[in-house]
């Protein structure tokens, strides 16, 4: 697997991350206190086509690749992941399976306001006693002729509520498992459709993350998205490639937690000297940086797989699940390097912590990494 | 509309240093980007094609090759032409000489592009800081002129410009075509967008060389035409010590300070 960044790769680069220092790293720690959604940003991000990267212009997109998507989410993460994880689940979780499962008219009635930022979009699969395991869930979708009726609720729904446009997962056929489950677009304005508790959490505290309530909701008959009872592999495909976006917000993460740190250990003095001349901090620094490159190779190369349209679903698990745990690791010895100021909302670590955790969770938790990975090995 | 806009590259002097030993700018290593002032004469031409979409906006800018970056910079927020103005001759040129160079382009451009109702500059370039660029291209095309503009609008067939005063604002009314410079406005420039970004790395910019400006005199540009001469450039040495004043009584302390600081001519 060769991966290659050229120039405007690099250019693109630069103007994520000038966006992400200018506008989103001043406001990270105040949305993060406040819990609010950073509307403005978002706004900003559909201007300058940033939620339709990895999109043909055809519907909107910007043409650019995964790779490119990926370093975006990656540098609004460095400063926060909160934003990074608004452009993760709507590009990968809502704007793709549309693309790859959509019918034509599908695609021109939602991808094309998903790419151009018009609408947010956000995925429903998880519910209170299905996450991991999809075929437990209890949404119904019944026929009814020349509409379908949904019935059930979601939870943990990244960007629900903001969201105007759902690819939510629900069971046409209980009897048959993983192989009853279809896929479904739902707009936020279908009657029966509501947004019900919004989640107190410990980090990506900007995002929200809502349930969605369907009681008798409405939906065409034309939003079937890809063929009946076929959502469990709409789900599971949209899922690999997710996981590419938030391997991306990991290492974002450990990125930005890496930065903050290398400019605090050079200021901080204890014993006459400063931190960063104890070789505890130069080894501390030097292991995480280590990890993080390694995370990174990781990340871009899933990125590449899928560009190139070879097999990525184990490359994009890999990523994740090294990027996850490298962004809890790294962003904890972070902040016992700051030490007690690491510890308090004056500085941003604290938050990157917090941040950090979810990463290993949601998507697909690292266990469930593992049982891809070595699913994959196995075979 | 047809806008042109007159674009500078320079170092970043967030990022600069100035060599000790031969006061020169070292500019190894130091991010090149487009003159602050600039984009801000870019952003306002960007807010009038907003308001009319069939505005065109093309940007011009005298340097070397490399300042094909720059130009590609602005057209990735809002330019829609970009010409490179480069000649060895051009080289060494003061204010006057460029100006006249620019002026000289400008009628070129308009060959290709159509005549420009305004001429859009930023107030001065950071590294320079001389103001006189945008103001003698006013002088050399006998165009009214409008500097330290907040914004400019168009009001039917003339411009609004809002003028940054000393103490005030000012709004003037100035007909077209004109020049006008611009200060820091109350609005940011806009981003750039991933496609605009795209099209602008693939984009073909000219280069108009001395050989295309039919007529213009090669002894009024570059060093020969440039009658400043910089006798030196150096870093002002800030210094700074502290002297502690503690007499016998208050008073006297008072009156020693009131001395101290009336021979230091403070006061």
């Amino acid at each position: 697997m060769e991966f290659k960044q050229d120039d405007m790769h690099a250019e693109l680069r630069n103007m994520y991350h000038e966006f992400a220092e200018n506008e989103v790293k001043p406001i990270a720690a105040e949305i993060d206190k406040n819990e609010r959604f950073p509307e403005e940003n978002v706004a900003k991000m559909a201007e300058m086509g940033l939620l339709g990267i990895p999109f043909p212009e055809k519907y909107g997109g910007t043409g650019m690749d995964n790779l490119s998507y990926a370093q975006c989410v990656e540098e609004l993460s460095k400063v926060c992941a909160s934003t990074g994880v608004i452009v993760s689940a709507h590009t990968s979780l809502c704007a793709m399976p549309i693309y790859l499962f959509g019918t034509e008219e599908q695609k021109k009635k939602y991808l094309v306001p998903l790419t151009s930022g018009e609408k947010l979009g956000a995925f429903g699969l998880t519910e209170p006693g299905a996450g991991t395991d999809a075929a437990g869930q209890r949404t119904v979708a019944v026929d009814q002729g020349d509409h379908w009726v949904l019935n059930g609720s979601k939870c943990f729904i990244t960007n629900g509520g903001p969201a105007e446009i759902y690819v939510i997962l629900a069971m046409t056929d209980k009897e048959k498992g993983n192989h009853g489950i279809s896929a479904f677009i739902v707009e936020k304005s279908f009657p029966g459709f509501s947004v019900g508790k919004h989640e107190e959490k410990m980090g990506i505290r900007g995002s929200a993350t809502s349930e969605l309530i369907f009681e008798d909701c409405i939906v065409p008959k034309e939003n079937l998205l890809g063929e009946l009872n076929q959502g469990f592999k709409v789900a599971m495909v949209t899922l690999d490639g997710g996981r590419i976006g938030l391997a991306a917000q990991a290492l974002g993460i450990a990125e930005g937690a890496i930065a903050e740190t290398v400019k605090y250990v050079k200021e901080r003095k204890q014993f006459g000297k400063t931190l960063a001349q104890f070789q505890n901090t130069q080894f501390e620094l030097a292991q995480m940086q280590a990890n993080t490159e390694a995370a990174k190779l990781l990340v871009y190369q899933a990125a590449c797989a899928k560009d190139a349209h070879e097999p990525y679903t184990q490359l994009a698990a890999m990523a994740k699940l090294v990027a996850a745990q490298n962004a809890s690791d790294v962003t904890r010895r972070c902040l016992q390097l700051f030490g007690g100021y690491g510890y308090t909302r004056e500085y941003p670590i604290e938050r990157m912590m917090r941040d950090a955790k979810i990463t290993e969770i949601y998507e697909g938790t690292s266990e469930v990494q593992k049982m891809v990975i070595s699913g994959a090995m196995l075979k | 509309m047809n806008i042109c806009v007159c674009i500078k590259q320079v170092p970043d002097t967030t990022e600069i240093k100035i060599d000790p030993v031969k006061h020169t700018l070292i500019r190894e290593g130091v991010p090149s980007i487009v003159n602050t002032y600039d984009t801000y004469a870019l952003e306002n031409a960007a807010r009038i094609k907003d308001a009319a979409p069939d505005t065109k906006i093309v940007v011009i800018s005298m340097g070397p090759e490399q300042a094909k970056n720059a130009l590609k910079e602005c057209l990735a927020i809002a330019a829609d032409k970009a010409y490179l103005i480069t000649d060895r001759v051009f080289g060494g040129s003061d204010t006057l000489a460029t100006s006249y160079i620019l002026s000289e382009a400008i009628r070129y451009v308009e060959t290709q592009e159509g005549k420009f109702d305004m001429i859009f500059c930023g107030k001065q370039a950071i590294d320079g800081d001389t103001a006189q660029v945008g103001p003698e291209i006013a002088e050399h095309l006998d165009y009214p002129q409008v500097t330290y503009a907040l914004e400019a609008v168009i009001d039917g067939e003339s411009l609004r410009v809002t003028q940054q005063g000393p103490e005030e604002k000012q709004v003037i009314g100035v007909e077209i075509p004109c020049v006008v410079t611009f200060t820091q406005p109350p609005f940011d420039v806009r981003y750039p967008t991933i496609r605009r970004k795209m099209a602008a790395n693939k984009a073909q910019i000219p280069s108009v060389t001395s050989a295309e400006l039919a007529g213009i005199d090669v002894a009024r540009c570059g060093l020969k035409g440039s009658p400043t001469h910089v006798k030196s450039t150096f870093v002002p040495v800030h210094e700074s010590k502290l002297v502690l004043v503690k007499e016998e009584t208050v008073e006297d302390s008072a009156k020693k300070l009131i001395g101290l600081l009336s021979d230091a001519h403070v006061i």
